[in-house]
């Protein structure tokens, strides 16, 4: 029975993870997101589940792989300088194409930043921290119900397209306590993986699907022989140096999200059909910036706002539609501009002025906060 | 290219656990990985035969270098990780199906080395996981490179004027943390390395067996050994197989003594089991260490 509940969004996200059928948690303690561990190591062995701490974010990643290919569904958590530790076997689970799922909360960097202190300086780092061209999804909430919605979602998309999957939050979001609608194990539909086919010794671990261009997974134990192989490989999981095997590797794995792509890319458009001037926001800077929307259009200003819930993929099209009347784009990020890069790169051929708001700050601002780092920026609606 | 072997002429006794299709395989002539390696697929067959283990329940698990490569040929569930990262796999293999029995097969580089934090925490838990290192004194595959196990003095492709660091001794740090399990061996004693395995393979905790092995094509013919049966000759003069009277007693010294045998042999309840004292998981019942155990 769906059930009302005034939570966090670390506990939503701990709670939504145990709806989906979470089995094993594996982290490493780090701000803001401690507090989903602490609150799953509480939960989850009522659920039957094991949260295990690793001594580095580098063991909870690898170990986290390892899970998934024993059959758990399973997730880490943790913030931008333990995530630059999983960079390299983020890499690994994308290649061997595992379905973790990591809860990824921004906090203020570079390198130790101000621990405590939000930030959405790591749109890049949660799509390209790895070496090597891979793919992952990455979905931004602005409040705890999305929270706890996106992380069902990330294991639905987890599994079902074998790609890691990240929820990128912040530290507003993992603290703020809102009310949640929230479900029991077994009521929401999660993915599962698809079984072999074909019988041990001929079934290809990496061969995919055609209409999908996802593998079926073998899990460990069952009689498959399934080589997890983190070097370039054919479809049995075979190292190979060919380039033909490889770039057709290398595509698949960005294809088979992009061909996906319907199930993935969401956004949310406000006031934005009749707007002549779009105002493009995540995460919970998204929530100032609908309020300054609001405020504006009490003014008699034609103003919108367009607000990614994926960012990676973005929902391009969404964004076009969104920003068709409007005669200029304003980007307000937390950051110099990251999403701003993306943004003007998908509305060049539309010839709209896009300009930048940078927000750097620890702190989240408030409608009027950011209406003076638009002026700061030179920006006036 | 497909290379097809009669099967009659050449059948091999551990070939069912074995790619037969990948080979040949990489490995120099002269080195001592296939011993390390054949001693482990022998003492499968055997356990298997006795009914103790099961194939379908090992999950062979390797990390980078050349001994990592082991995983591409064995036919067993198993990974091919990171540079260092096979022992956290490993046990995430094990907290995402308790009944699947880990086995992690490496090389000194990735699990001394570059993997050492996570070696030394899974013994510190006695985390139910058997750990095959295979010690070649170098890094072998990137080109001869300073490893934690290079001995004092050797010239290495990193150190031209000779290795000025004192070499880590990884059993004996194991030993150190608490592990259920020690022994070292050398590729000269195949029968003992197999014996070694058997006995730690149905066993909880976390069990670590040291294999010294000889490069010959990198680390050997860098210092100064023209064939794989000088170095050969020259490791088995140091190694020692001996009871030794404490952990300070074992030694790992190029000049004096490597000593080898069995340093710890001890059976007491592993991670999986404490976790179960805490909380009562369905498959608690059925963990193979507990069966094991009960034996
Ligand atoms: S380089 Fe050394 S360790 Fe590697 S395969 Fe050749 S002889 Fe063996």
């Amino acid at each position: 029975m769906a059930r009302r509940e005034f939570l966090t969004g670390n506990e939503a996200m701990a709670e939504a993870a145990i709806a989906a059928g979470l089995k094993v948690f594996i982290g490493y303690p780090i701000t803001p997101a401690s507090d989903l561990f602490e609150y799953l190591a509480e939960k989850l062995p009522e659920h039957g589940g094991i949260v295990f701490q690793g001594e580095d974010e580098i063991a909870s990643i690898n170990a986290l792989v390892g899970a998934v290919y024993a059959g758990a569904k399973a997730m880490t958590a943790t913030s931008g300088p333990g995530f630059s530790l999983m960079a390299e076997s983020l890499g690994l689970a994308a290649m061997v194409e595992a379905p973790i799922v990591i809860v990824y909360n921004m906090r203020t960097g570079p390198s130790t930043g101000i621990a405590t202190g939000t930030g959405q300086g790591d749109v890049m780092q949660s799509r390209w921290a790895s070496h090597g061209h891979y793919m992952d999804v990455v979905y931004a909430p602005w409040s705890v119900q999305e929270a706890y919605n996106l992380v069902i979602k990330a294991f639905d998309t987890a599994w079902r397209l074998r790609v890691p999957t990240i929820v990128l939050g912040d530290t507003i979001l993992a603290h703020t306590r809102e009310l949640v609608v929230a479900y029991e194990p077994g009521e929401v539909k999660v993915a599962d993986r698809k079984p072999p086919r074909e019988p041990p010794g001929q079934f290809k671990p990496f061969k995919p699907d055609p209409d999908d261009l996802v593998p079926p997974m073998a899990f460990y134990g069952e009689g498959y022989a399934v080589l997890v192989e983190s070097l370039a490989h054919d479809e049995r999981g075979y190292y190979t140096t060919n380039p033909k095997v490889y770039e057709a590797l290398v595509r698949r794995l960005e294809e088979k999200v992009m061909k996906n792509k319907h199930l993935v890319a969401q956004s949310d458009s406000r006031m934005a059909e009749d707007a002549e001037t779009l105002i493009v926001a995540f995460g919970t800077l998204a929530r100032s910036a609908l309020a300054l929307v609001k405020d504006l259009r009490k003014q008699g200003k034609k103003v919108g706002l367009w607000r990614p819930v994926s960012i990676w993929p973005l929902d391009e099209e969404g964004l076009v539609k969104a920003a068709e009347k409007a005669s200029r784009v304003i980007v307000a990020e937390m950051n110099l501009g990251q999403l701003y890069r993306e943004v003007a790169r998908i509305l060049a051929p539309l010839g709209k002025k896009v300009e930048l708001v940078p927000v750097l700050s620890p702190e989240l601002p408030g409608p009027d906060e950011l209406l003076d780092y638009f002026e700061k920026a030179g920006v006036r609606i | 290219m497909t290379i097809q072997v009669p099967k009659t002429a050449l059948s091999h006794r551990v070939e069912d656990l074995l790619r037969t299709e990948r080979l040949p395989h990489v490995w120099c002539p002269g080195c001592g990985i296939g011993i390390v390696l054949q001693a482990f697929l022998r003492a499968v067959k055997d356990l298997e035969a006795k009914g103790v283990i099961n194939r379908n329940q090992l999950v062979f698990v390797t990390g980078i270098g050349c001994t990592g490569r082991a995983s591409g040929y064995v036919r067993l569930d198993g990974a091919h990780t990171p540079h260092g990262r096979p022992i956290a796999y490993a046990y995430g293999v094990k907290l995402g199906n308790p009944k699947l029995v880990p086995v992690v097969f490496s090389g000194d580089g990735d699990l001394a080395g570059i993997g050492g934090n996570h070696l030394l925490h899974a013994a510190r838990r006695n985390f139910d996981l058997l750990v095959i290192m295979v010690n070649n004194l170098n890094y072998a595959l990137t080109g001869g490179q300073l490893a934690p196990t290079t001995p004092r003095g050797v010239y290495s492709t990193t150190t031209p004027k000779g290795n000025p660091e004192r070499p880590l001794d990884a059993a004996r740090l194991v030993a150190a943390l608490g592990a259920n399990y020690v022994a070292r061996w050398s590729i000269h004693y195949p029968v003992h390395i197999e014996e070694s395995i058997k006995k730690a393979l149905p066993r909880r905790g976390f069990r670590f067996i040291e294999v010294l092995s000889i490069c010959p094509e990198i680390f050997g013919r860098h210092i100064g050994f023209r064939t794989p049966a000088e170095l050969y000759e020259r490791l088995r003069k140091i190694s020692k197989v001996r009871k030794p009277k404490s952990l300070e007693d074992i030694k790992y010294d190029w000049d004096e003594e490597i000593t080898l045998g069995v340093f710890v042999d001890k059976d007491e309840p592993g991670y999986m089991e404490s976790l179960c004292e805490r909380y009562n998981y369905s498959w608690c019942d059925e963990l193979p260490e507990k069966r094991w155990a009960r034996k």
